[in-house]
């Protein structure tokens, strides 16, 4: 069991070379599915920021731009039994695991084909099917549900591992250190992943806490916890891996601080005065979509027609997803009576 | 029949579903080693074992969404608070986790939860110690929730309860967990949302609740030496609510009094006189009247306690305002 914490190098210290084919610790197989997830979750994102402006949609939406590597690891490092949560930056989680990105523009625009049937909107996605399992609004309240979903992969003996993702932000919330102390206890097969882009809203880490290092939040639960390069979907896919081995082993959870970077504001409306642009620029200088596309030139996994087909592929996805939804019905307000409870005659008080 | 305490009757409704289905489970403070703050759990850490029968730490809000979790993954978490009080810490994952899941994931994700422990005032406990939540919950869309006055209700309840597939939260009281009565003997379920007449009479509607429905009981005794017979209506269940059983009485005693541990604003009182003066207006031959807490927290010396809560002499009152009598 790793106790120590141990400290990886923060992203804008890592300087990144394309590795030559004979170091790559990864198949081209995985290059390629990771170059092609992120290049779909980003143009998603991007379709999806521009479209809130020119108000398709309303309510929050908050973009993933610069965090895919984050999902694209963690997926690759899962095995597709395995459960995943979030907190409500969520538009990334079920592209990487393979939901069609259609119903997720559907959801976006509150249509009934979306993947909540336009009842949760984009901070409730939700995909039974792939196991994602939310897509929750309330920072923090994921950490001990998805600690209890582990608990019930623990009592039914599975070997199966939740993955549940959290801003820095979500790091300060009593939910979480009341469940880390049960989680620990408990041994549950749980890997708490702090997707760390720094700002909580407009609140940097170091404006709020003495304790700037997010992995050694694990420390006073002796929680196996470290830090991991979040712009590299290598280092998040090793992370990842190691974690969910211990939990498989009956070894209980693991805390990853994967220092991430998001490109775009917390939110739509976010006028991002506490950064600068520069900060900004260091980070976008170590695209991990760009990366794998490197990698992959670098290689030459993919020829030049091969890589545009992808990149055809996914402007196509996302423009058929944008389609998909304009031509998709808004739900009729019976559907309010619909999903609130199992129980399908409960008697609704109706009023006028 | 058998005799039982409240306590008993509530283990056993635990003990046989888990007995049932393997993925109930009962989790809390002190619901293992300890057999129960209150000796609810008495016994069942022996019979099912510590991997069902869990201590938790001291963190309502931890462990309560463990079992909003563990629900949405498949098993049946019974999660006993050892108040309602201490649940306001839990109230997050009750209210915007296990009453919307299933709504916010448009159908697939649900909680057949029960959250349970006691409920309302108990002694001299002052003022956080004493509150009573069955407005606060009913009020949530989601959630169902139970309230049951003897052990034979409570038994039966918390076996449905523990059985249906929507979040529960079951209000029990720490004053009642030795009350004795009977309860049938074998295995028996009582439907959620059917109020039961706990007493038959013609001249005034009592309605009422949980454990101060025995003082609505006191109350019927003194006044039928007056030669005024009081029907009482137990709601059992707050949400949803057997309106249709507090209106049939209605139209047969046009009078309708509320009884309520808890405060008056935007309570169950609140809430049945505008069902009642709604749907039961021409058959009534006096305003609604109530009789509830005092509109200020619980405090702790016994005289303020006896000015605090529903007494005889209240509930007689109002039942002789709605017939116009001194």
């Amino acid at each position: 069991m790793i106790m120590a914490t141990k400290s990886a190098s923060a992203p804008k210290k890592t300087t990144r070379k394309s590795a030559a084919k004979s170091q790559l610790k990864f198949s081209k197989e995985q290059y390629i599915k990771w170059y092609k997830d992120m290049l779909l979750m980003r143009k998603f994102e991007e379709k999806a920021g521009q479209l809130y402006i020119q108000q398709k949609f309303g309510g929050f939406c908050h973009l993933y731009i610069g965090q895919e590597a984050v999902v694209a690891g963690t997926v690759s490092g899962s095995r597709p039994t395995d459960k995943h949560m979030t907190a409500y930056r969520d538009h990334a989680h079920p592209i990487g695991l393979g939901t069609d990105p259609r119903v997720l523009m559907a959801e976006l625009y509150g249509r009934t084909t979306g993947c909540s049937k336009g009842k949760g909107g984009s901070m409730h996605f939700f995909d039974k099917e792939k196991n994602f399992m939310g897509g929750h609004g309330i920072v923090g309240a994921q950490i001990p549900m998805g600690a209890g979903v582990a608990f019930a992969e623990k009592y039914n003996e599975t070997d199966n591992v939740v993955f549940v993702s959290m801003g820095d932000g979500a790091v300060r919330q009593g939910a979480l250190h009341e469940t880390f102390n049960m989680a620990m206890n408990w041994k549950l097969p749980v890997i708490f992943i702090i997707e760390n882009n720094n700002y909580a809203m407009g609140t940097s880490v170091e404006r709020t806490t003495n304790v700037t290092d997010l992995s050694k939040i694990g420390d006073s639960y002796e929680m196996p916890s470290q830090s991991v390069n979040g712009m590299s979907p290598e280092a998040v896919h090793e992370a990842i891996e190691e974690a969910a081995t211990r939990a498989r082993n009956g070894e209980g959870p693991t805390l990853l601080d994967i220092r991430t970077y998001r490109y775009k504001g917390h939110s739509m409306s976010d006028p991002q005065k506490y950064r600068t642009k520069e900060e900004v620029a260091e980070y976008q200088a170590q695209d991990p979509v760009e990366h794998c596309l490197q990698v992959i030139k670098d290689n030459k996994f993919l020829t030049e027609e091969e890589i545009k087909e992808i990149q055809d592929w996914v402007k196509k996805e996302v423009q058929e997803s944008i389609e998909f939804a304009e031509n998709s019905p808004y739900p009729e307000g019976k559907e309010l009576y619909e999903d609130v409870y199992m129980q399908e005659d409960y008697p609704y008080i109706i009023e006028y | 029949m058998k005799t039982v305490q409240f306590r008993e009757a509530l283990r056993e409704a635990m003990s046989e579903e888990m007995r049932r289905d393997k993925n109930v489970f009962l989790m809390g403070e002190e619901v293992a080693e300890y057999n129960g703050a209150y000796k609810v759990s008495q016994g069942m850490l022996d019979e099912f074992g510590p991997k069902r029968v869990i201590d938790t730490p001291i963190a309502e809000l931890g462990f309560a969404g463990i079992g909003v979790g563990a629900s949405m993954n498949g098993l049946r978490p019974i999660v006993e608070f050892m108040t309602w009080n201490f649940a306001i810490l839990a109230a997050d994952q009750i209210i915007n986790s296990a009453a919307k899941m299933l709504q916010m994931s448009g159908g697939q994700y649900h909680c057949p939860i029960v959250f349970r422990g006691g409920n309302g005032t108990a002694g001299q406990l002052a003022a956080t110690h004493s509150q009573s939540f069955e407005a606060f919950y009913a009020h949530v869309p989601g959630l169902k929730v139970i309230t049951p006055s003897t052990p034979a209700d409570a038994k039966g309840l918390l076996k449905s309860a523990i059985r249906d597939n929507d979040p529960v939260v079951f209000l029990e009281s720490e004053k009642m967990y030795g009350d004795k009565d009977e309860i049938p003997e074998g295995e028996y379920l009582i439907p959620i949302g059917v109020a039961d007449t706990k007493r038959k009479g013609a001249d005034v509607t009592i309605v009422s609740f949980g454990k101060i429905i025995k003082v609505a009981h006191a109350a019927a005794d003194v006044l039928a030496k007056e030669g005024i017979e009081c029907e009482i209506i137990d709601l059992r269940t707050i949400r949803p609510i057997d309106y249709p059983a507090v209106v049939e009485s209605i139209k047969k005693t046009n009078r309708c009094v509320v009884v309520e541990e808890s405060w008056p604003l935007a309570s169950i009182s609140s809430e049945i006189a505008y069902h009642v003066q709604r749907y039961a207006f021409d058959y009534l031959d006096a305003p609604v009247m109530r009789v509830t807490q005092t509109d200020t927290p619980f405090a702790f010396s016994p005289t303020l306690i006896d000015e605090a809560l529903p007494n005889v002499d209240r509930i007689v009152k109002a039942v002789k305002a709605t017939l116009y009598r001194n």
